[in-house]
């Protein structure tokens, strides 16, 4: 028994040491990365693939799941509420990328030529990004408040301006919630800007100058397209973020959230409802899959439309 | 020969542990997060503790918003609550999803229950059935600002609805260009207004919001003449704005809105207002009619529950819907008590906080409700479509009607 032992370890060392340095780096490395791996399958993957068999039952909590086709799909499709939402979804998206993207290049341009303060400023406009969304939504959530504490409204009627409805509004509150949602994200923003402006060797822009050309000619010719590879981390990374907006909306309108009439409500909050507050998980695992179709679509699109020509 | 003197040994030891579990049996209870709530129960349960030494009971408490999602899950995982707390509007969810079991009536018989405590118990009757027994019960009333009725020269409290809209008028305050800076009346129907609206207005105008069945009723003439007082507040005599201070209660506790509609939860935050106030019956219709709208937690026992720990969980149910118990919750949390003759005592009737409330209880009505989250949406969004779209009463209150019904619908599915 204890012979038998003995020949197996020496079979095992003569296999292991008939493998190639490489071989054997590739073994060591897969067995590091295998426990993160069947991390991530097991709690990231699996409940994704689970999410898709959801979609298609109508599990409350309560009851075992029976198997209904595709009947959650098509009672959203025929939600208007959905309709709705979807659109506020791409309102989000499709306002507040480009705009924090403009709004932060630009800070981050000018920001890389003052020399005065730099790092306070730059401290400043980093900290929002620092603070916990659901306090900042509060805040901001007072600052739209109408008179007499709202302090926004305050500086209107105090300049003799009419005061503004903002989150009691169909039409404002989407923008309005935008507003410190974009500001939030700025700093991050910016700091990717400033690092991407500094990796462009100075060189160029010396050739540049010596060849005659003007700030806007630079910019154009010479900054912009080498910022390409931070533009479309960047671009991807906040519609992502504008796409899963969720802290802001549900903090600022609390009372009646993603309201009022549903003007405010984006996809994700939709989700949280139909799972949290009616349970009807299968049919909120449905609209996860539709919110899951177009993560995917845009960062794809995003990525294709940003590629590196070659 | 030692290792029989020690197998001994460890027998006499297990059967002592086990004699010792037999004796000392545990009950968990499972209420949501409300700082008062919380001291009252635990001190209940050392009450109880202290009555029956065999018992101990393990008080878990979770925030109001996770609660029912916690009760669900508990029961997925297969391992709830013994005694547990529920609003009544949940009761059709917590026994379809098999969360919890009926009260036996050996143990808690059907006509002293129907005799002790207020008739809106009948809300935890399912069939032949009750699922539960309340502690406390709520009811709705109008909370006013001394100090500003004073500086508007009011002497009187409204009595009815007239009297309402007048003392509205007369003490909300407005800046050059119209906008109110101090409200007649808070407007908030994410709050109490929607009980108000559906218990209150609906009736007083001649109408109620189901039938029998329970399907909506409110899609008529009285129906769409209680919407209209609503809106009219702020369209017509704008005496109070939707939004206005964020919320109705943090308006009257800033001192900025002269009167409020709120229930008796609400006593313990008004408590510390830095301003003297009063609390009035709500206010009457013309003919003098009135309404209120009474709601409560109940506390039932889990569906989990058996043999030693069911009797357990029996025993301390019956603690807690005691008058002795009513009696401390009263005291410590402020709500009315369930049993009539705990809650109609000469000392509550002439208490000037208390009376208004408990008077309330007699004339209220329970909604009942199959998904309170959802039609509370649906009556918030029927007062937004007025007064953000400007969409016409009646479309407004029919679009209301049918989207609830659709929700009660669902529910009977």
């Amino acid at each position: 028994m204890a012979s038998d032992t003995i020949t197996e370890g020496a079979a095992r060392g003569r296999l292991w040491d008939r493998f190639s340095i490489s071989t054997k780096r590739v073994i060591w490395a897969w067995t590091f990365l295998a426990l993160p791996i069947l991390f991530y399958a097991g709690i990231r993957f699996y409940p994704t693939l689970q999410a898709f068999w959801l979609s298609m039952t109508d599990w409350d909590l309560l009851r075992p799941a029976n198997f209904i086709g595709l009947a959650n799909y098509q009672k959203m499709f025929a939600d208007p509420v959905f309709w709705k939402v979807f659109q506020n979804t791409f309102l989000y998206l499709l306002i507040g990328t480009p705009v924090s993207l403009i709004v932060s290049f630009l800070i981050a341009y000018y920001l890389d030529r003052v020399r005065f303060m730099h790092g306070l400023i730059r401290a400043l406009y980093f900290l929002p990004f620092l603070t916990t969304a659901a306090a900042m939504g509060w805040v901001w959530r007072w600052f739209y408040q109408p008179l007499p504490i709202g302090v926004i409204n305050s500086i209107l009627s105090s300049i003799g301006l009419e005061q503004q409805p903002f989150l009691r509004s169909t039409t404002q509150a989407l923008p309005t919630i935008l507003v410190p949602a974009i500001w939030a994200g700025l700093g991050f923003q910016i700091i990717i800007f400033m690092a991407g402006l500094r990796a462009i060797p100075s060189t160029f822009y010396e050739a540049a100058r010596i060849d005659g050309l003007g700030d806007w000619a630079i910019l154009r010719k010479i900054t912009i397209p080498l910022l390409k590879p931070t533009t479309v981390f960047i671009v991807v990374f906040s519609s992502i973020g504008f796409l899963r907006i969720f802290d802001q909306v549900y903090n600022m309108t609390t009372n009646d959230p993603g309201g009022p009439l549903n003007a405010t409500k984006p996809l994700v909050l939709m989700i949280y409802q139909t799972a949290f507050s009616s349970y009807q998980m299968g049919y909120a695992a449905a609209q996860t899959v539709v919110l899951f179709t177009i993560l995917l679509c845009v960062s794809l699109l995003q990525l294709w439309v940003l590629r590196e020509k070659k | 020969m030692r290792n029989k003197a020690k197998l001994a040994g460890l027998a006499a030891g297990i059967s002592f542990l086990a004699l010792g579990s037999a004796q000392a049996v545990e009950i968990e209870y499972w209420q949501y997060v409300f700082e008062t709530r919380v001291q009252a129960m635990d001190q209940l349960i050392a009450n109880f503790e202290a009555a029956n030494p065999d018992i101990t009971v393990k008080h878990t408490t979770f925030p109001y918003a996770d609660y029912q999602t916690r009760v669900v899950a508990a029961k997925v995982a297969g391992q709830g609550p013994d005694v547990v707390q529920l609003f009544y509007g949940w009761l059709d969810t917590f026994v379809s999803g098999g969360l919890i079991q009926p009260l036996d009536p050996a143990v808690f018989p059907h006509d002293a229950i129907e005799a002790d405590f207020f008739p809106i118990v009948s809300a935890m009757k399912r069939g032949e059935d009750y699922y539960g027994l309340p502690t406390a019960v709520r009811s709705l009333a109008l909370f006013y600002n001394k100090a500003l009725f004073d500086e508007a020269g009011i002497a009187n409290p409204p009595a009815n609805l007239d009297e309402m809209l007048a003392a509205a008028e007369a003490t909300t305050k407005r800046d050059g260009a119209g906008n109110i800076t101090s409200a007649g009346i808070t407007m908030d129907m994410a709050g109490q207004d929607h009980h108000w609206w559906r218990e209150v207005l609906v009736r007083q105008n001649g109408g109620v919001p189901y039938d029998d069945a329970g399907n909506v009723a409110y899609n008529d003439a009285a129906g769409a003449a209680a919407l209209k007082f609503y809106t009219d507040l702020q369209t017509e005599q704008k005496v109070g704005v939707v939004g206005f201070m964020d919320e109705g209660q943090a308006a009257f506790r800033a001192g900025l809105a002269a009167m409020t509609i709120d229930g008796t939860f609400r006593l313990g935050a008004f408590g510390s207002n830095p301003f003297e106030w009063g609390v009035v019956e709500l206010p009457a219709d013309a003919n003098g009619m009135r309404s209120n709208y009474s709601s409560y937690f109940a506390n039932a026992i889990g569906a989990t529950a058996e043999g030693e720990k069911k009797v357990a969980a029996e025993k301390f149910l019956a603690y807690i819907s005691s008058p002795e118990a009513m009696e401390i919750w009263l005291n410590v949390v402020g709500e009315l008590p369930a049993r009539r003759d705990v809650a109609m005592t000469d000392a509550n009737l002439a208490d000037p906080i208390r009376a208004p409330f408990l008077k309330g209880l007699e004339y209220a009505h329970t909604t009942k409700f199959v998904d309170e989250a959802g039609q509370r949406q649906v009556a918030v969004d029927m007062v937004n479509r007025v007064l953000l779209e400007n969409q016409a009463i009646e479309d407004s209150l029919a679009q209301a009607a049918q989207a609830e019904q659709a929700i009660i619908d669902a529910a009977a599915k």
